[in-house]
């Protein structure tokens, strides 16, 4: 039953960080209907910017977290306004494969600058172990769970509560019309990207000091799990990220832990099955509204 | 096409000419000719110059002793500098040379390139450090004339477990195995057996996947066993990073890791979350200074005298080295065995060497013509080499 317990704070540690990579998804997607498939790349950049910032600038840790999440909304912004904006007009698949094409462009310059080797990401704290009553937790993996959801709590509060973020539902809902009703779209869809990609750098730094390593090709798998991650929780919406953020998250850690030489390797699949089986059971997602698509 | 194809001809002609002429065609009569094929220049001279050192010093003690049965050795030297092709022609040169066996290559890919050729010609190459499983292989078979003075990689899962079992007094062990990794498999496999066979207990044996960075799970799930030794059977590049995240798990910040050849790698500290998480880890290998055995000890003397008087830069003897140095000797003695510099002769006498006493350990060959040898147990403490133990197999 320990042990049980100890798995559930592995996968909540690791579903915090799928669950912050799925905002970013199910954010773009709700407002322009476009899978960022370059994401991934985002959180890996943000990782690296974090660490740049630590070793480089020598920040203490938060203002570290807080430097990556600015560098790469300000990527993310660039991203959106070159790459995709000029392709609003055209078709859906156009935009799919130019964010597949920043993806690859992203990882091979990062691979370029930073060389295609593993880096260490540097240890600022002292790893601590508490023991509450058999059930160990990390201070890291409490760090990793306190951001996450302090992050969750102010983004909640940007779109229920702000102006930005009712133009932000408003756009999601009807483009056309909020245009009519005074919304600078393009600008809340700008802000919209600078806000998906911070919370990706900020998973990407975290990941980097949990992992305590960095390298080029770090956002393909959690950008594909959290991808899996938002079409479970019904793409489009921002609790259903969260929540599948660490289902994903537990459903790894339990398959790596309870699953035996026979099914640990391939805790991967066991995610990627979950998405074939949400697509058919439940197209829409856990919290996904079924909209039919007008043609 | 044609007259650059016949210009290339003429060119490794004339390019073959004259390096034949600058070696060492004269011939003596009392002297056995040994080759050497080594990597002396290009990206892999690190392993080729040290290992001709070893050749040379070798060469100087047996011929100041007397040599072989009253002859002295000649060492003819030819760089394949880390080029299959080169490594082909010096072969075929050291053929026309008459030399009575080969040394060399250091790397597997050049002893693969020339094992095939020395083969036709009836000749023995014997390679110190080449680890690829299929150096001395023939197809499913064994190429009786290639022959090995390291142990391949698996094998190190046999040692691995005897210190286990020996010299951490373990009962219980953990296996941590990448299932994308034949090296760790067949790493696992041999040390489950072999640790077995000692009577212990493997309680548990652990897959992940090669890609994969987050190990808490499976460290949260072994925490709750009861062993002593956790075996990571895996490349630094995995095996820091588990190192790193067993020692912020409950109940692993302090259980003896052991692991393989893979550990020895500048990245292990870093990936493992610094230093100060490196401690109570050991991990095998072919050779170190640490060791307080005496032959290792004169060695390192030695050899630090020899290369001294010789290049002027008195070297410490890494493990291409201390290979070498053996190989030369092992080679020696066969030949000393054999009676007779006939290259047949001297296969025969390589094989049948039993508990040849190296400074790497009493080496002897399996059927494969691999070495079967003690290894040397390296253990970290803050990242740092501060011990080596000799493990027999």
């Amino acid at each position: 039953m320990l042990e049980f317990l100890n798995q559930i704070i592995n996968g909540l540690s690791l579903g915090s960080i799928y669950a912050l990579v799925a905002l970013g998804y199910t954010m773009v997607y709700g407002i322009i209907r476009l899978i960022n498939f370059a994401h991934g790349e985002i959180y890996m950049f943000g990782a690296f910017a974090g660490m740049l910032a630590i070793t480089v600038l020598r920040l203490p840790f938060f203002l570290a977290l807080i430097f990556a999440m600015v560098v790469s909304a300000l990527l993310g912004v660039v991203i959106e306004r070159v790459a995709y904006k000029p392709l609003r007009k055209s078709t859906k698949t156009a935009a799919l494969i130019t964010a597949i094409g920043i993806s690859f462009l992203l990882q091979n310059v990062t691979a370029m600058v930073m060389g295609n080797n593993t880096s260490a990401f540097p240890q600022v704290f002292d790893q601590k172990v508490y023991d509450l009553g058999g059930i160990r937790i990390n201070s890291l993996q409490i760090l990793i769970f306190g951001v996450t959801i302090v992050l969750m709590f102010l983004l909640q509060f940007i779109v229920l509560k702000t102006k930005l973020g009712r133009a932000m539902r408003a756009v999601a809902v009807d483009k056309d019309a909020s245009v009519l009703m005074g919304v600078n779209v393009d600008n809340t869809i700008t802000i919209t990207f600078a806000i998906g990609s911070a919370l990706a750098a900020a998973a990407g730094v975290l990941i980097g000091l949990y992992h305590i390593r960095v390298v080029f090709w770090m956002g393909t798998a959690p950008g594909l799990k959290a991808f899996v991650a938002a079409v479970f929780g019904g793409i489009g919406s921002i609790p259903g990220a969260m929540i599948g953020g660490f289902a994903i998250g537990l459903m790894e850690a339990l398959v790596a832990g309870y699953g035996g030489t026979m099914w640990s390797p391939y805790r991967d699949a066991v995610v990627y099955l979950l998405l074939i089986i949400v697509l058919l059971v439940k197209p829409s997602g856990l919290l996904g509204k079924n909209v039919k698509e007008k043609v | 096409m044609k007259k650059l194809l016949s210009l290339l001809v003429a060119f490794l002609v004339i390019g073959g000419l004259t390096a034949c002429s600058s070696g060492s065609g004269e011939k003596v009569a009392e002297t056995i000719k040994i080759g050497v094929n080594l990597e002396l220049t290009g990206d892999v001279s690190v392993y080729g110059i040290p290992e001709r050192n070893a050749f040379e010093q070798a060469t100087a003690e047996i011929n100041a002793a007397g040599g072989i049965d009253g002859k002295l050795v000649e060492l003819v030297i030819y760089d394949n500098a880390y080029d299959q092709a080169k490594a082909v022609q010096n072969t075929e040169k050291l053929i026309e040379d008459g030399v009575v066996a080969i040394l060399g290559s250091a790397t597997s890919g050049m002893t693969l390139a020339i094992a095939p050729l020395a083969k036709d010609n009836g000749l023995v190459v014997f390679t110190p450090s080449g680890t690829n499983s299929a150096v001395t292989m023939d197809g499913t078979n064994v190429n009786p004339w290639a022959f090995r003075a390291c142990f391949i990689d698996p094998f190190q899962g046999q040692v691995l477990a005897n210190f286990a079992s020996g010299d951490l007094g373990a009962k219980n062990a953990v296996v941590m195995v990448n299932s994308g990794s034949e090296y760790s498999k067949e790493l696992a496999r041999i040390f489950t057996e072999q640790f077995t066979a000692n009577g212990g207990k493997v309680v548990e044996t652990a897959s992940y996947a090669d890609a994969d960075t987050d190990y808490k799970a499976s460290l949260t799930s072994i925490a709750t066993k009861s062993f002593e030794v956790l075996f990571v059977a895996d490349y630094a590049k995995n095996a820091g990073l588990i190192i790193g995240q067993a020692r912020s798990t409950a109940g692993l910040e302090t259980v003896n890791i052991i692991g393989p050849d893979g550990f020895e790698d500048p990245a292990l500290n870093d990936l493992a979350g610094g230093a100060q998480n490196v401690s109570n880890v050991f991990f095998s290998t072919h050779f170190s200074t640490l060791s307080n055995d005496q032959q290792v000890a004169d060695f390192v003397k030695s050899h630090a005298a020899f290369t001294l008087e010789k290049y002027g830069k008195a070297e410490v003897p890494s493990a291409l080295t201390a290979l070498a140095y053996d190989a030369a000797y092992m080679l020696f003695k066969a030949i000393d065995n054999a009676d007779s510099t006939d290259p047949a002769a001297i296969r025969d006498a390589l094989e049948a060497l039993e508990a040849f006493d190296g400074v790497t350990g009493d080496i002897s060959f399996d059927k494969f013509h691999n070495a079967v040898k003690p290894a040397f147990l390296i253990e970290l403490n803050n990242g740092v080499p501060v011990n080596a133990t000799i493990v027999n197999p």
